[in-house]
């Protein structure tokens, strides 16, 4: 029995000595954020392009304004509620959310709007681009009815499937549908996932699919989706949301902020404040983290490494 | 379960059951989508409205609120300290260094050890083997992270849920007020109060414990409370009149026979807390479930899947450790614990000082085959198989889904109820029927009957399915020690491995349909029913099933006249727990093109103006659950005294 233990004190001291070389922890500190920025929190919603503002403004912030950058992953409500609770400083693309701006810049004021992201938003109803090629007209939706039967899915019946995805935004489709008196179901995919996919496989495989889709997005850099042609969107033609019968408006995506970070006015709020760039800017940074799969921050390198003077633009002003 | 204990009933009650269902047919034809209590996707009831005000007003009174600045800051400051001490030791930089206390080769031996202590040379170099794989995933710094968490969450359910559980076991009353708060607890989805427990509890590391905890903590206080009563009568009355008190019964007899149920309380505990993961990492919780998150925005299931490898891999470890830790009393020698305690703490002191012992070598990888080998096989099922599956869909979906969707949110509401509480009747009695008209007049309260009606339609569907795969595969499990070998990890799988992982090839196969929502469901909820169901097949005593063998009995009678019914407690406890897990999917299934309850939930979560629905659809989906399983344990319960009945005769 002894022997056991001999065994194994022989195998640690074996150990022990293999163990005496190589570099010790701590043998070389990384300075990591000083200086008069402070910290940054700045949340991270779950979608790309949402991630590659956020990454571009952290490795500035941390890089050049030496910052100390905490990201946080969060959903939109729950980063919102953070500006109350002083744990989220910036959200970097917001999608209108009215009913959030209402909440808690007009309401609890605790949070400003720090301008727009230079980013333009389109929500609309999309089709792979073959069947587009094969039916030109099938993108007015004056002729949707018309196709109504090549949508037929197990989940529509006797209708046309429009496949609505994302839950994260106001749909106005199901309103659409019956004001605009198509032939059509809308049907609850319940993710982007969902609709990536079915884009995708109808894209493959020359499947019929009709469905709600936004740029930017990715996906858009893989597979041209075609926008279908709703009547157009004129001021306040959404206000009941019960008779919508026009398009979806554009969408300026804006920053919104803590009222106590605009209110200290640091380096980060400036650089937040003075960040603006544009849809192909975007679309770059997130091409690298979605297609090439890099980093979010190495992403973010690659094009502040490219793009100097934007990069100055946004620093200069503070 | 309904279905058994009625044919089993007596010839006069299956007439009564088949007229209330073909007076039922009949006046469905009759009015059909007449009041069926529909409400828009994005339309709002004055009760949706007024939890939205609600939520509201807390929210703006968080500063001011003594709630707030006493009580939950308390919880959260303590909750934090803990998960943020066990991140220290072995996941993130803390106490002033820049990487953990203990580095890897450090947790690696610590784990090694502890499970060499505590269950043996299998289970140890199993740890080992588990630790080390995770490192060489690539996965080492998010997989401590998730471990921190996980053990936070785990070790506060057991402090509170297992003194819980023995209470409810040993008192009646308790049990019943208990119950429907565990229901509660199982069923609620967890996007319902994920906002608001981080205007509790703020974002960080004490909000995600706790939303883990919600969840987790169920299982372990409910098998807890079941292994307690499942102890023979005669065992504690024998014990009693030898003159033993309360607490010598206790500790004495109650616990030690009830020790390997609630082992698998404290797996199912642990296999919980690990399936709630990623819904946590919406929450800004660290670890793997991030990976799964940012993996699947760019839909790059490789990486999703890696990640969520890595998630099944401890559970199977931590898993399997327990049970051995439960099963044997004698453990390693006591030179061998020393030796391997020196050892241990070399490893820990390396791993403490050396940079290659503390950060786990990056050249050693397979993390990039492994993503890679599931890209690609990923993309040969999507491209080869959706022909055969779109077509089972299809089949499935005109055969079984529509015809009960459409008699259940077709009909009339109150002729749905009026169905339901007279099955109720006749199964349970007064008390069933009185129960389900509560049940069914809070589905009409919050507004979404009519979701409710396609939610349950999907739910009976998934129930009756994890039944059947339950009780095939338990009873082969129960009986066969190396089916059960074999078959455990793949249900550790199904139960562990984020849904969010499957959920794309899921899609690509299926579309986004009801019918994917349910194949969802039933991955994750069948587990828990084989698993529940081979336990209580393999428990029947040994004799009774060799007496049966010798009285010619062949392997079919073995199982259905001596096995399953010795087993039944287990079959109700799997059917519950079955339907329970079933219905905690219906918010993954509305992600999936399920819609009903499951998408007003995902879109409470959302959008503001959505949360009151939200949170009624939560409610709802809570209701269901305890309708489903008060009516199938008063089924059971019938069942039951039927076999005691003709067993004695």
């Amino acid at each position: 029995m002894a022997r056991h233990s001999v065994v194994a004190v022989a195998l640690a001291g074996a150990l022990a000595l293999a163990g005496c070389s190589g570099a010790k922890v701590g043998d070389s500190s990384s300075g990591s954020g000083s200086g008069d920025c402070g910290a940054f929190n700045i949340a991270v919603n779950p979608w790309v392009g949402y991630e590659a503002n956020a990454a571009v403004l952290a490795h500035v912030a941390e890089k050049e304004l030496k910052c100390k950058v905490t990201k946080k992953d969060l959903k939109e409500e729950v980063a919102w509620q953070g500006f109350g609770t002083g744990e989220v400083d910036a959200v970097v693309e917001n999608w209108g959310h009215d009913d959030l701006r209402k909440k808690y810049i007009d309401e609890q004021k605790t949070a400003v709007s720090a301008g727009s992201t230079g980013v333009k938003g389109q929500i609309g109803w999309y089709v792979p681009p073959w069947l587009a090629k094969e039916h030109p007209d099938i993108t007015d939706w004056n002729n949707l009815n018309k196709y109504a039967d090549l949508f037929k899915t197990s989940e529509s019946g006797d209708k046309g499937q429009l496949l609505d995805g994302d839950p994260s935004f106001v749909t106005n489709d199901e309103a659409l549908v019956k004001n605009l008196n198509l032939n059509y179901k809308v049907v609850y995919g319940g993710s982007e996932t969902a609709l990536i996919t079915a884009f995708r496989q109808a894209e493959k495989d020359k499947k019929p699919v009709i469905g709600y889709f936004y740029s930017p997005q990715w996906l858009l850099n893989e597979i041209k989706l075609v926008k279908v042609k709703l009547p157009e969107y004129k001021a306040g033609c959404d206000a009941d949301a019960e008779k919508v019968a026009c398009d979806y408006p554009d969408y300026d995506l804006d920053k919104i902020v803590s009222k106590k970070f605009a209110d200290a006015n640091g380096p980060a709020y400036n650089l937040v404040k003075n960040f603006k760039w544009t849809n192909e800017d975007q679309n770059t940074v997130a091409k690298y983290i979605a297609e090439d799969h890099m980093s979010a921050a190495d992403a973010a390198k690659k094009w502040v490494d490219a793009n100097p003077d934007k990069v100055k633009a946004w620093i200069a002003k503070a | 379960m309904a279905a058994v204990a009625l044919h089993r009933g007596t010839p006069r009650k299956t007439v009564i059951v088949a007229g209330i269902v073909a007076a039922w047919l009949l006046l469905w034809l009759l009015f059909r989508n007449l009041a069926t209590l529909p409400l828009d996707a994005s339309a709002l009831t004055p009760l949706h409205r007024w939890v939205n005000d609600l939520n509201d007003a807390i929210g703006a009174s968080r500063n001011t609120n003594p709630l707030f600045l006493y009580f939950f800051n308390e919880i959260r400051l303590v909750i934090d300290e803990l998960v943020t001490f066990i991140q220290a030791l072995i996941a993130q930089s803390g106490f002033g260094r820049p990487v953990p206390v203990i580095g890897w080769l450090g947790v690696v031996a610590l784990a090694g050890y502890v499970s060499l202590a505590i269950a043996g040379w299998r289970q140890a170099l199993l740890a080992v083997a588990g630790f080390t794989f995770l490192g060489l995933q690539g996965l080492w710094a998010e997989s401590m992270d998730t471990l921190s968490l996980t053990l936070a969450a785990v070790l506060i359910s057991l402090l509170f849920g297992i003194p819980l559980g023995i209470w409810a076991g040993l008192n009646d009353r308790v049990n019943r007020i208990i119950t429907p708060a565990l229901d509660f607890m199982q069923t609620m989805p967890t996007f319902v109060y994920l906002a608001p427990l981080t205007l509790f509890f703020l974002i960080g590391p004490a909000s995600a414990t706790i939303a883990t905890l919600i969840y987790a903590a169920p299982p372990a206080i409910r098998i807890t409370a079941h292994a307690i009563r499942s102890v023979p009568h005669e065992t504690v009355e024998a014990s009693e009149s030898l003159g033993a008190t309360t607490k010598q019964t206790l500790t004495k007899v109650l616990l030690p026979s009830a020790r390997g149920t609630i082992v698998l309380g404290i797996n199912q505990t642990i296999m919980a807390a690990l399936s709630m993961v990623t819904i946590a990492a919406l929450i800004d919780a660290p670890g793997l479930g991030k990976t799964v998150v940012k993996a699947l925005q760019t839909l790059d299931v490789g990486t999703a899947f890696n990640a969520g490898l890595a998630i099944v891999v401890l559970a199977i470890v931590l898993d399997r450790v327990t049970t051995a830790a439960a099963a044997r009393r004698a453990t390693a020698s006591r030179p061998v614990l020393i030796g391997g305690g020196v050892a241990t703490l070399v490893a820990i002191y390396f791993s403490y000082t050396y940079l290659w012992a503390a950060e786990f070598p990056s050249e050693a990888e397979i993390g990039s085959s492994i993503r890679r080998g599931t890209t690609a096989a990923t993309e040969w099922v999507q491209d080869n198989l959706p022909v055969i599956t779109g077509g089972f869909k299809d089949f499935t979906t005109t055969v079984f889904i529509n015809p009960l969707q459409a008699l259940l949110s077709e009909s009339p509401w109150w002729l749905v109820a009026a169905v339901v509480v007279a099955l109720s009747f006749v199964i349970g009695g007064v008390r069933s029927a009185v129960t389900s008209a509560v049940c069914l007049g809070l589905l009409v309260a919050t507004g979404l009957w009519q979701d409710s009606m396609i939610t349950l339609a999907a739910t009976l569907v998934a129930t009756v399915l994890v039944m059947v795969l339950g009780v095939v595969f338990g009873v082969w499990m129960g009986r066969s020690r190396r089916a059960d070998r074999i078959i455990r990890p793949v249900l550790d799988a199904g139960q562990v491995m984020p849904a969010f992982v499957y959920l794309v090839p899921f899609l690509a196969l299926f579309a986004a349909s009801r019918f994917t929502a349910i194949i969802a469901a039933v991955v994750f909820a069948a587990p828990v029913a084989i698993k529940i169901i081979a336990d209580g097949v393999h428990n029947v005593s040994p004799t009774t099933v060799e007496a049966a063998t010798a009285l010619g009995s062949s392997g079919w009678q073995t199982i259905t006249k001596v096995q399953l019914p010795m087993a039944r407690r287990a079959l109700t406890l799997a059917a519950n727990q079955g339907l329970i897990y079933v219905l905690s999917m219906v918010v993954v299934g509305g992600l999936v093109g399920a819609g009903a309850l499951g998408y007003d939930v995902v879109a409470g979560f959302s959008q503001g103006q959505l949360y009151g629905k939200g949170l009624a659809a939560g409610v709802a989906i809570v209701v269901l659950g305890v309708m489903l399983d008060r009516l199938t344990q008063a089924a059971a319960k019938r069942w039951d005294q039927q076999e005691v009945r003709s067993g004695k005769a």
